[in-house]
């Protein structure tokens, strides 16, 4: 276990930390301020992908791709909340569910009738693509800081926005008590709209971003979509600041333990048993640590809430 | 949690339509092979579905009437299934055996996540069963001996006391149909049982069934165990049934099924899980001989039950039973 190779693995979790974070952040908003579960989070940053690569086939330019794509998820997601999801704010978590796994269903297949089966791919925009030498003997690749520093401005961005603008200062009231903003004259309808986009928005922007060197399938949306779940089940729903936390310690646990379980597990078991238990043992460490947090607190880290 | 409260779970046993409505079903089921005939290929199906079912049942006990909703039922089923697929390797073929040590293991399984589990609340137990489910599947994935990601197949189907009853379609059928109408029965009895009345007095107010003397936690503890053995039935007769145990039986795919199935019907029914796996897999099964895309047709389709029928297919039935009662 070298220090380049550690060095490479802790960069390797920031970026999935980053591209988690982006996608919790909207799933955590809906959540935390509308009381909405919205399994179809995963098929936004999924469309967010698939755009980017129509985008760019028509213009041929990744720059004018992701702008396109942004605003073309962006409209798509309010499509479906004025279809579908509007219906359902009132109703409960079961029912929300379903109607949200029936959405999974429909895009996931959707998207095959569009696009075919096959997976696709994105090129890296040319000046971006390549490596960098970040010290001597440690070569990075270019695109991957360029996404964990893409995901860092936004955080900053949205923790501007939400601690300081009169939208932001509304949404963390409603992620509080949506009743009593409602109540004080507040327009709860619009403001769901506004958060919904905004997260709908930040799941495509994850979508664009990771095309490039991730390939872009039908159900890749369905994955992630639980981890991001993970994420804000550890932050406790509803706050930016614990899904930020928690997407850095999801994507720093996940990407090292996959990297360094097996040689772990050889300091203390054969060679053998530790290579086929070791891969298990990564998959699972994020789930357990899900369930040390919950068992610790039960609403996790930073919970929005007064509950 | 508040959000169900509106949900329309509140059992009426007793109520005509609630005693009618399963009677037909079960005799429907027992009457099915007949009206098939010879078509071995389709008992084996309706077998399959009904083995489903019985999980499905299993899952509205705690879901319809205790509102605990866990997202990780699959595992249950998994480990059933692997108990009798890993006797089944060891050469040990007999049901009377594989299905006690089935039962054991999925119980003690849901005794030790309940354990840890129910001291969360909504949507926090809905994550943590997730996150045992996925435990529970990548342990699957990493069982090498037997089988790894690929699984295992079972050369040979339990016997019972010696005799390969399960290896008639017609007679494995019957003892999936017993299977289940014991299931239904067992969490019948037990929601009117005394039981069942503090288990469900837990969820409408947990503090109150404190305050009487009651503590919650051990109800629900031991209903989620009830819950899990009858996953792990299911998962018993699946594994016989396919031959073949893989760790996608413990899919978090899986657990959705199971939970729409349960929503799919209309919960805290009990019968009604079982109509919404037979509604569930049936309509999924007609869609893919019409379409290929069959999925696109089916998304909408969960879209239109949630939004316009809150209650499931047996919420609407008593919407129009009662507007024409009205005219």
């Amino acid at each position: 276990m070298s220090t380049t190779l550690l060095i490479v693995q802790i960069l390797n979790g920031l970026q999935l930390g980053v591209l988690l974070f982006l996608i919790a952040a909207g799933l955590t908003l809906v959540f935390g301020v509308m009381d909405f579960i919205n399994l179809a989070h995963g098929v936004q940053y999924m469309l967010g992908a698939y755009f980017a690569v129509m985008f760019y086939g028509v213009t041929g330019n990744f720059f004018a791709a992701l702008v396109l794509a942004l605003g073309a998820a962006l409209a798509f997601g309010l499509a479906l909340e004025f279809v579908v999801f509007r219906h359902l704010y009132d109703r409960n978590h079961l029912d929300q569910v379903i109607a949200t796994f029936g959405v999974i269903l429909f895009l996931n297949e959707g998207v095959k009738v569009v696009w075919g089966a096959s997976p696709l791919s994105l090129p890296i925009p040319e000046p971006l693509a390549g490596s960098v030498a970040l010290m001597p003997g440690l070569s990075y690749p270019v695109w991957r800081l360029v996404i964990i520093g893409s995901g860092l401005a936004t955080a900053v961005l949205l923790y501007g926005l939400i601690r300081f603008t009169r939208a932001g200062m509304l949404v963390r009231a409603g992620a509080t008590d949506a009743a009593m903003v409602s109540a004080l004259g507040v327009d709860i309808r619009r403001l769901f709209m506004i958060v919904f986009g905004f997260g709908t928005m930040l799941a495509g922007f994850a979508g664009v971003m990771i095309a490039p060197i991730l390939s872009v399938e039908p159900g890749m949306g369905d994955t992630v979509l639980i981890v991001a779940f993970v994420v804000i089940v550890i932050g406790g729903i509803g706050s930016i600041r614990g899904a930020f936390l928690a997407a850095m310690l999801v994507g720093l646990v996940d990407t090292l333990g996959r990297s360094f379980a097996v040689d772990i597990l050889r300091l203390f078991m054969a060679p053998s048993p530790a290579r086929t238990v070791g891969p298990a043992i990564a998959s699972m460490l994020i789930y357990l640590l899900m369930a040390v947090v919950l068992y610790i607190r039960p609403a996790g880290l930073f919970p929005a809430r007064g509950r | 949690m508040a959000a169900l409260d509106n949900a329309e779970t509140v059992p009426r046993l007793g109520a005509s339509s609630d005693t009618i409505l399963p009677v037909l079903l079960f005799t429907g089921l027992a009457l099915l092979p007949a009206a098939i005939g010879g078509e071995t290929y389709l008992i084996d199906r309706f077998m399959r579905i009904m083995v489903f079912a019985i999980a499905a049942v299993g899952l509205d006990l705690i879901v319809g009437y205790g509102a605990l909703i866990s997202f990780g039922h699959a595992a249950f089923i998994g480990i059933g299934a692997y108990a009798a697929g890993i006797l089944a390797a060891h050469g040990i073929n007999e049901a009377v055996i594989a299905l006690p040590v089935a039962l054991a293991a999925s119980t003690l399984f849901a005794l030790l996540t309940g354990i840890v589990s129910l001291r969360t609340k909504g949507v926090y137990f809905i994550m943590i069963t997730l996150a045992f489910g996925q435990m529970a599947f990548f342990t699957a994935s990493s069982l090498a001996p037997y089988g790894g990601d690929d699984g295992l197949t079972i050369h040979m189907r339990d016997t019972v006391f010696g005799y390969p009853v399960l290896e008639n379609a017609r007679a494995f059928y019957y003892v999936a149909l017993g299977c289940l109408l014991a299931s239904y029965l067992l969490c019948r009895t037990l929601v009117a049982s005394r039981f069942g009345r503090v288990f469900r007095g837990a969820r409408e107010n947990p503090a109150r069934m404190a305050s009487i003397g009651f503590d919650p936690y051990r109800f629900q503890l031991v209903a989620y165990m009830v819950s899990g053995a009858l996953g792990g039935l299911a998962g018993f007769l699946l594994a016989n049934a396919t031959d073949f145990v893989s760790p996608a039986y413990m899919s978090w795919q899986r657990s959705g099924d199971l939970l729409i199935m349960v929503i799919f019907g209309g919960m805290g029914r009990l019968y009604g899980a079982i109509i919404g796996a037979l509604v569930y897999l049936v309509a999924e099964d007609m869609l893919a001989q019409y379409t290929e895309h069959w999925r696109m047709l089916f998304g909408p389709l969960l879209v239109a039950v949630a939004v316009f029928a809150p209650g499931g297919l047996i919420g609407v039935a008593e919407r129009l039973a009662r507007s024409r009662r009205r005219d």
